[in-house]
């Protein structure tokens, strides 16, 4: 094996066992041998990411795991994202998915494993963390045009900025073509359809599955 | 309907998981953490009051640094025992120690109709329906919660609304998790207080505690700490509920989970001994661990049952009354799965004198309220109350003498000893004895079907002592001002 070749095996393994703390090292060194960003990404961190959900998917891997796996790929997406903008050159994705806690509340951990979960399956997250103001999702959609939103509440009286985020959507001519699901422990299917959602997931795992739907994929 | 008095549970069997040297080392464990990373505390009220008595706080992040001479110090402060006080007297619950008491569970936003059995978003009318539920079964103590949201009115004075309707189905104690700033707590007290019949009868008689759900890991809600600082003002018990999940919110190990338990039950009581020395404080706590493949909540589990006993040990050794999420099965409906998660979360709960267990009635990891399941879940409660009490030793009891008489071979049914200690034998109230002829006739009638029956009749005939309706239209006036002010 070249020697380029064992480095793009090696972030993948890095990806695959989760080693977090290895992997923007194991990026930096490749990018110092020479090896285009693109195919960082493409050979090394894709195959690794799909291998982990696969494990995944067939019962192997426990949802700690797959986290793991998802975040030592965003180390590594952390070094590559800014050269390959500046190369304008964009890495094959299922979309784009803006995540966030809406205002008023602060629970995260939900959203957290969401996220990690839409990354190994495929999405390019761009998580705004909790408190998200209703104007944040607003500008956040217009700067960056996902493919879809996902927001989540954990409280029955901050589940109403859900329809109201989706109210301004529309109301800025944004809701077209953009996809938006709701998640959090007081969600349910009749509030997803109440608030012109168009879709909810109970869990991470079901929340992939979604959205994936969603985007047709 | 007659008004029965609550029943607590006295404990007599004893169960231990920790040495004195175990408890020693998850308190040095959260004082170490405590004072080095310090917990976040986002309001600037708690840090004032923190920093003036010697914490070490940071603005930028709203974390306080805790020494552990202060905690020390706030741990003297708090009380070891207290009282529950209710709107009927004769409800109050003494927090001694030595008496475990059952409330219902909470914070639901959905309920099966106990008319058409349907699934359903929950309302005000729910509250005042499951609170009434709650007055006529000896076994609740207290009504915690409030069971469900009312998701008929208006999200900004909901708190307040369900209060109403919990003070209205119910004299017993009433302890809610959402009164969670400080303009709501203020009217939250208000109305406290036009209950109990004045600010200074509150004080004396606190029909309300205040419980918050602290943020895991090291961490409070602002508003949440506010809100408390304003119910202690007033001498209102307040207690904060870490939840931490192990895996995600908490260390995988248990012992770690037990830390950050620890951590985010005991910082908050830091903040209010330091600003109200001595007044009436608890822990809570519903610890627990991931599911593996879902990362979701899982309402049951042996890893639960240990925490919750584990943690009533750390309670014991601070000396401080545990609220600790008992029961609340994460089945669907009420099945197999629900007894299994009710009744070893009953157990661990009850074999280690756990003060408050909260509660009994909700499906679907506490998101789903059932009436039935109130019921069904208080039978629990009373076979765990008789398994409690265990079994008494004397010359009565041993019945040498009775057994002489009986002799080889005779029976002991008409014997007088037997007629004096039947009424010990505990007698089912939904577990379905019948035999299987007449429980095919009665097209296959079981526990469910008689919880139906007595939640129905219970709710069509059974009266709480009524507000005063004076007392009443302050209530309304209450919630009516606290709609003008409050601002969306």
């Amino acid at each position: 094996m070249s020697d380029k070749g064992a480095l793009l095996e090696k972030l993948k393994g890095i990806v695959i066992d989760g080693i977090i703390e290895d992997s923007e090292g194991a990026t930096k060194e490749a990018l110092g041998q020479g090896v285009e960003p693109l195919e960082i990404v493409e050979k090394g961190l894709v195959p690794g990411i799909e291998e982990a959900g696969a494990r995944f998917s067939r019962g192997d891997y426990f949802l700690p795991e797959l986290v793991a796996s998802a975040e030592a790929m965003q180390t590594a997406m952390a070094v590559l994202d800014p050269l390959l903008r500046a190369k304008q050159e964009a890495r094959k994705t299922l979309g784009h998915v803006l995540l966030g806690t809406v205002e008023g509340d602060i629970h995260s951990i939900g959203k957290n494993i969401v996220g990690a979960l839409l990354q190994a399956a495929g999405f390019v997250v761009t998580d705004l963390g909790a408190n998200v103001a209703v104007g944040t999702f607003v500008a956040k959609a217009r700067e960056l045009r996902p493919n879809i939103i996902g927001m989540s509440a954990l409280l029955t009286t901050t589940m109403v900025k859900q329809q109201q985020t989706i109210e301004a959507l529309a109301k800025e001519g944004l809701r077209s073509g953009l996809k938006v699901m709701v998640g959090g422990a007081p969600v349910t299917g009749d509030w997803a359809k109440k608030i012109g959602a168009d879709d909810f997931a109970e869990d991470a795992v079901a929340a992939v599955a979604v959205a994936k739907r969603l985007v047709g994929a | 309907m007659a008004h029965q008095k609550i029943v607590p549970i006295e404990l007599k069997l004893q169960t231990r998981l920790f040495s004195p040297d175990d408890l020693k080392r998850f308190h040095l464990a959260a004082l170490e953490i405590m004072e080095e990373v310090g917990v976040s505390m986002p309001s600037h009220k708690a840090l004032d009051i923190l920093a003036g008595a010697g914490a070490t706080v940071d603005r930028q992040k709203m974390v306080a640094k805790l020494p552990r001479s202060l905690v020390e110090k706030a741990l003297k402060a708090a009380p070891k025992r207290y009282t529950l006080g209710a709107r009927d007297p004769g409800n109050s619950l003494d927090l001694d120690g030595k008496h475990s008491y059952l409330s219902t569970d909470g914070c639901g936003i959905e309920t099966y109709d106990l008319w058409t059995g349907e699934r359903r978003l929950s309302t005000k009318q729910d509250i005042e329906d499951s609170a009434r539920l709650a007055d006529s079964l000896p076994q609740i103590a207290f009504y915690w919660g409030p069971m469900v949201s009312a998701q008929d009115v208006p999200a900004k004075t909901r708190p307040l609304h369900e209060l109403q309707a919990a003070f209205t189905g119910t004299a017993k104690h009433v302890q809610p998790e959402t009164i969670i700033t400080e303009e709501i707590a203020k009217y939250a007290v208000d109305m406290a207080a036009v209950v109990a019949g004045g600010y200074e009868e509150l004080r004396r008689r606190p029909l309300l505690s205040v419980m918050q759900c602290a943020m895991d890991p090291l961490g409070q809600d602002g508003g949440s700490l506010e809100a408390s600082l304003v119910a202690a003002e007033h001498g209102l018990p307040t207690g904060f509920m870490p939840m931490p999940m192990s895996c995600a919110t908490g260390p995988a190990t248990l012992a770690g989970n037990l830390v950050v338990t620890t951590i985010d039950a005991l910082a908050p009581l830091v903040l209010m001994q330091t600003a109200y020395p001595g007044s009436p404080f608890f822990f809570a706590a519903a610890p627990t661990a991931i599911d593996l493949r879902l990362g979701s909540y899982t309402g049951g589990g042996p890893e639960d049952y240990l925490l919750a006993a584990g943690f009533q040990e750390i309670c014991a050794y601070y000396g401080i009354p545990l609220s600790m999420g008992t029961m609340a099965t994460g089945a669907k409906v009420p099945d197999w799965q629900a007894a299994v998660d009710n009744v070893f979360s009953t157990l661990a709960s009850v074999l280690t004198t756990v003060a408050m267990m909260t509660g009994a009635g909700m499906l679907n990891g506490s998101k789903i309220m059932s009436f039935q399941q109130i019921v069904m879940d208080c039978e629990i409660y009373e076979i765990a109350r008789r398994f409690a009490a265990g079994i008494e030793v004397n010359d009565e009891t041993l019945a040498v003498k009775v057994i002489k008489e009986v002799g080889i071979g005779g029976n002991y049914l008409a014997h007088k000893h037997t007629r004096a200690h039947m009424r010990e034998i505990w007698r089912p109230t939904v577990v379905d004895r019948s035999p299987l002829q007449v429980w095919e006739d009665s097209g296959r009638a079981g526990a469910f079907e008689k919880a139906t029956e007595i939640a129905r009749r219970t709710l069509k005939d059974y009266q709480t002592e009524p507000l005063a309706p004076e007392v009443q239209r302050e209530l309304d006036e209450i919630i009516r001002k606290a709609e003008k002010t409050i601002r969306d």
